[in-house]
């Protein structure tokens, strides 16, 4: 459509998740305009990004040296171990500030659909570092889905002979919600899970 | 039409964008169907779990040009046991990816849909053998598209058996006159198992188990013929063949 060097950007940017042709377009037209500092500015930390961010020696979420943020921490409890998904579930775990520990990234759920096995997560990694720092309690927070249910119990049924304590997340209504628009299998799994006040 | 309302079986979810999936549904009426549920994976969703695998569900669809629109979901079973073991949902996905493979979409296979709430039906009554169910129901399945494997007369000949030789390709066993160069050696209790499987009911498949050699020998038969017919590469089989395993009970 365009001559060089624009439409190579397009073709770039087009590339990436959730980005169509027009919204390429509109973002390529828009570097072009910009100082030149900006694009140069975006471009390194691309770069950089690629480059600098590695993964974790021992929970396997994105870090940028060999130990991430957390697992470098003293102050977080190394005997609770939180297990998410993915990086990104680690964030928004965090977010909410209750976990003192540490966490522990599978890399993804057992699928038999997609062909993801538990050998393709790592599990054996988990099994490993719980029998090496005398772990208290693993937290499962896999996604409350089929393959993340379907993780979380596999996990389970291979932590529990090593004695540690497991917990799943509660799963049930969300807050700010309407109890009748709930279906029945989220409000069953809230009823079983209620507490004494 | 472009509203209307069907009922159906998840088979599975695909992400699509920021918070929305592409739901693959076994309907009654409608054969397969591709539909977007939108906003489903926020915690807010109006769907909640009435779309994940394996439910029951009535659904509200917009008619699409590519794909439907779900607009609401009841909830009629949730086989929540079958959701409550690792096994269950391993013999339950295969189960799924099957029918998945052999459903055309908006084409109306009443029989395919009965045959898969049967199949979830047996699992969620908690068999001993979950596996057992699983492969009976894809002995069932490829029985009821047209690859009926032939379990006691020569497949080329129809001579009476027992034979000794299996070929995919030539639809089950064959006597020697008829075996072919890709034909493989099997014993009779191997064969005899994939038998009952075939004429077993599916809620009450998984109450047999055979010796570990003989499931072994009759799994290589059972996925490859089904792989075979089918054509594509089944997926969960690799999971499946792993019951029963001690370390996976509930």
């Amino acid at each position: 459509m365009f001559e060089g060097p624009i439409q190579d950007l397009i073709d770039e940017l087009s590339r990436l998740p959730g980005i169509g042709p027009k919204s390429a377009q509109r973002l390529a037209f828009y570097m072009v305009k910009a100082p030149a500092q900006d694009a140069r500015r975006l471009a390194e930390a691309i770069v950089a990004a690629k480059e600098g961010v590695r993964f974790c020696r021992d929970c396997f979420s994105v870090s940028e040296g060999e130990l991430c943020r957390i697992c470098r921490d003293p102050g977080r409890d190394p005997e609770v171990i939180c297990v998410v998904e993915e990086s990104k579930d680690q964030a928004a775990v965090e977010k909410a500030g209750v976990i003192k520990g540490r966490y522990h990234v599978l890399g993804g759920a057992i699928s038999p659909l997609e062909g993801i096995g538990p050998d393709d997560l790592r599990v054996q990694e988990l099994l490993d570092r719980v029998g090496r720092n005398g772990v208290r309690e693993v937290i499962l927070a896999t996604n409350p889905n089929l393959e993340g249910n379907a993780t979380a119990m596999y996990v389970a049924a291979l932590l529990k002979p090593l004695g540690v304590r497991v917990t799943r997340l509660a799963s049930g209504l969300p807050v700010g919600g309407d109890l009748e628009y709930a279906d029945e299998v989220t409000l069953g799994q809230a009823l079983e899970g209620r507490r004494e006040m | 039409m472009p509203l209307y309302k069907e009922q159906g079986l998840v088979l599975r979810s695909v992400k699509l964008g920021e918070a929305d999936k592409i739901v693959t549904i076994l309907t009654q009426g409608s054969g397969k169907v591709r539909a977007v549920a939108k906003g489903i994976r926020k915690t807010h969703s109006k769907f909640g779990a009435r779309l994940e695998p394996f439910t029951h569900v009535t659904l509200l669809m917009y008619r699409g040009r590519n794909l439907d629109i779900v607009t609401q979901a009841e909830i009629i079973t949730p086989f929540q046991r079958l959701r409550a073991s690792f096994d269950l949902i391993t013999a339950g996905e295969t189960m799924l990816e099957a029918v998945d493979k052999v459903a055309e979409e908006h084409e109306r296979n009443v029989r395919l849909f009965m045959l898969l709430l049967a199949g979830l039906r047996g699992l969620d009554a908690g068999p001993v053998d979950a596996a057992a169910v699983a492969e009976s129901f894809v002995l069932k399945l490829l029985s009821l598209s047209g690859f009926h494997p032939s379990l006691a007369g020569c497949a080329g000949c129809g001579a009476p058996g027992p034979h000794q030789w299996f070929a995919a390709g030539q639809g089950g066993v064959v006597c020697p006159d008829c075996a072919e160069s890709d034909a493989g050696r099997v014993s009779a209790p191997a064969v005899a198992w994939l038998d009952a499987l075939q004429h077993m009911d599916l809620a009450g498949a998984g109450d047999m188990t055979p010796a570990r050699e003989v499931r072994r020998e009759a799994r290589a038969m059972l996925y490859g013929f089904a792989e075979y017919h089918l054509d594509r590469r089944m997926r969960s089989f690799a999971l499946l063949a792993r019951q029963p395993d001690p370390v996976l009970a509930p």
